[in-house]
């Protein structure tokens, strides 16, 4: 009886129609929530990531399915001069580059952890390089760099460093080095924000300890900067090492990969092959090149992501 | 411990001062051949640095003689529209993930993360063949659909780490009130969460601004490319590059992506920095 008088005076759920109440219930919601955008990025991140697998075990053409080859383009890049200098290429930027975006990025993020006039305005600034499109600064790069008219050719020239000018994208190692040097310049910003974010996050009695202890400036950046910032230092590292990796637009804006081949990477060769020469099997192939690398990076970055919790 | 103006200026200006020049020297350089008249551009005896007779020719030519001026309308318009699905789409997905805790949302958030990684480079030839397949190549459509593949990632976990810093108290006091949760969202997730949508917008038309990979390989007729896309292939003819008009093409792109940005620098600073230490 006194159940039943009980539900009588509790009439509110039983009357709400299904609608409301499938808006109180949690999983249901958030079920519904994340419904557009896992329909969105299955649909259009994951199943073309598994067709690009596909793709590379066939010898598919642009506009034509191909047959199933197995590893048959793989079989045939290892094999092929042009992608082992790639491979050597895609290496050799990766590690150069990165190792100076981190010294770099480092050292501009120790400066611009001082207190300074125009702190605010000067950190913003410093970010542009990793704001504004790529490939437009990488024509700024390309004109910095033209052999007739190029601006550090010229300014060479007339300190009588050099007797003519350089040749920056004409020769191979030139080429590497210029490169380089762009990717350098893109990146710098986005490890010296995110390093300075880890250093705001010391606190300063612990250099104040230090400083009374005695400690010099090296061995309070060694012994207590150091390993506070490593965790975040790595993640940026290999988010930084994915881009570099996978980069395309600045090798393919200033160099196209020439001269001799000499800064194709496995970007630019992919680019190459699957749409310039409508090979997609082989293009395909070449782009899984960087999946490898992509799976260590991302297993480490998550290693390191999760330590900081 | 004061250090003296000498320590101060090896240790701190000297470095602050070449790292300003290293970064913004490019940016000098568009600034400068944008508005050098070619007859100082070309002339190897002038001192290249500077310009005495500024001229707006190569913007001109830009306008006028080239697809500019559509490009920038298509740019403009891929990003607003992308940016907007990919922001909707990822609130609702972020909200979801770190408000309501579903069961097996911890894993999806992880999942939605992971995406975030697999570079363009992986995607743009399977993709390709699928924009094929939907005949969508040569149609802006293509980019407004493959462009979220890459913002919503993004801006989930922009905004996954943004719920995460707003409390949970005023959600909750509304629910004993007897809100309802979408009232509740409406009400008080939304005008609470703005910075945060604010600065996921900002970053979202940034990207797609940028980008240039699926802009290349889906987009062939002049009139439709992008602004990246475009300089490049029709301001270089054959072997003559238009210095100028390039430089000018390269300044104009850049400019409302630094402008939208000096709005929001703080914003951008920390949620960049905020998103990297979640």
């Amino acid at each position: 009886m006194n159940a039943v008088k009980a539900e009588a005076v509790l009439p509110r759920p039983a009357r709400r129609a299904p609608l409301a109440r499938l808006l109180e219930d949690r999983t249901a919601l958030g079920l519904l929530f994340v419904a557009p955008a896992v329909l969105i990025l299955a649909v259009l991140l994951a199943y073309p990531f598994l067709l690009g697998i596909y793709l590379s075990m066939t010898n598919a053409i642009i506009g034509r399915g191909g047959d199933f080859i197995g590893l048959g383009n793989y079989l045939s890049l290892l094999g092929d001069p042009l992608f082992r200098l790639t491979t050597f290429n895609t290496f050799l930027y990766t590690i150069v580059a990165c190792t100076f975006k981190l010294v770099l990025g480092m050292a501009l993020a120790i400066v611009l952890n001082r207190e300074f006039l125009f702190k605010r305005f000067i950190r913003a600034i410093v970010l542009l390089p990793y704001i504004v499109p790529t490939v437009l600064s990488a024509i700024s790069f390309w004109w910095i760099y033209d052999p007739t008219f190029g601006i550090i050719s010229w300014t060479l020239r007339h300190l009588g460093l050099v007797a003519h000018n350089i040749d920056f994208l004409g020769d191979p190692a030139l080429a590497r080095l210029a490169l380089i040097i762009a990717n350098i310049w893109r990146g710098v910003p986005f490890y010296a924000i995110g390093l300075l974010a880890a250093l705001q996050t010391i606190s300063p009695s612990l250099y104040e300890a230090a400083a009374i202890d005695g400690g010099g400036r090296w061995a309070i950046f060694r012994h207590i900067t150091m390993p506070l910032v490593t965790p975040l230092t790595i993640v940026i590292t290999m988010f930084s090492l994915i881009w570099t990796f996978a980069d395309f637009q600045l090798p393919w804006v200033i160099t196209r990969g020439g001269p001799n081949n000499a800064t194709h990477l496995y970007g630019t060769l992919a680019f190459q092959r699957a749409i310039q020469g409508g090979h997609l099997g082989e293009g395909a192939a070449v782009a899984m090149a960087i999946f490898p690398v992509l799976v260590v990076c991302v297993l480490v970055s998550f290693r390191n992501l999760r330590r900081e919790d | 411990m004061r250090e003296s103006f000498l320590t101060r200026t090896i240790t701190f200006y000297i470095p602050l001062g070449a790292f300003l020049v290293f970064l913004l020297f490019p940016f000098y350089w568009m600034l400068v051949t944008t508005f050098k008249p070619n007859a100082d551009l070309y002339n190897p005896h002038l001192n290249p640095f500077w310009t005495w007779h500024p001229t707006l020719d190569h913007i001109r030519f830009l306008f006028t003689q080239s697809h500019y001026p559509s490009w920038l309308w298509n740019t403009t318009w891929v990003a607003i529209v992308s940016t907007l699905i990919s922001v909707i789409v990822s609130l609702l997905a972020a909200y979801a993930i770190q408000r309501l805790r579903f069961p097996g949302s911890g894993t999806l958030g992880v999942s939605i993360f992971l995406t975030y990684l697999v570079p363009p480079i992986i995607l743009f030839i399977p993709l390709a063949d699928i924009i094929f397949h939907l005949r969508l190549f040569d149609n802006l459509w293509a980019l407004v659909l493959t462009y979220p593949t890459f913002l919503i990632p993004f801006c989930t976990w922009l905004l996954m780490g943004y719920f995460r810093s707003i409390p949970h108290d005023m959600e909750e006091s509304a629910r004993i009130d007897g809100a309802n949760r979408l009232a509740v969202l409406w009400k008080i997730v939304l005008p609470l969460s703005l910075p945060g949508i604010f600065s996921s917008t900002v970053f979202a038309f940034t990207l797609s601004w940028n980008e240039y990979l699926y802009a290349l390989v889906f987009i062939t007729s002049p009139e439709k490319l992008t602004v990246p896309v475009g300089s490049i292939i029709e301001l270089v003819t054959g072997d003559v590059y238009h210095w100028g008009p390039l430089m000018a093409a390269a300044l104009l792109g850049s400019v409302p992506v630094a402008l939208m940005y000096s709005f929001f620098a703080e914003h951008y600073v920390s949620a960049l920095s905020g998103a990297l230490k979640d």
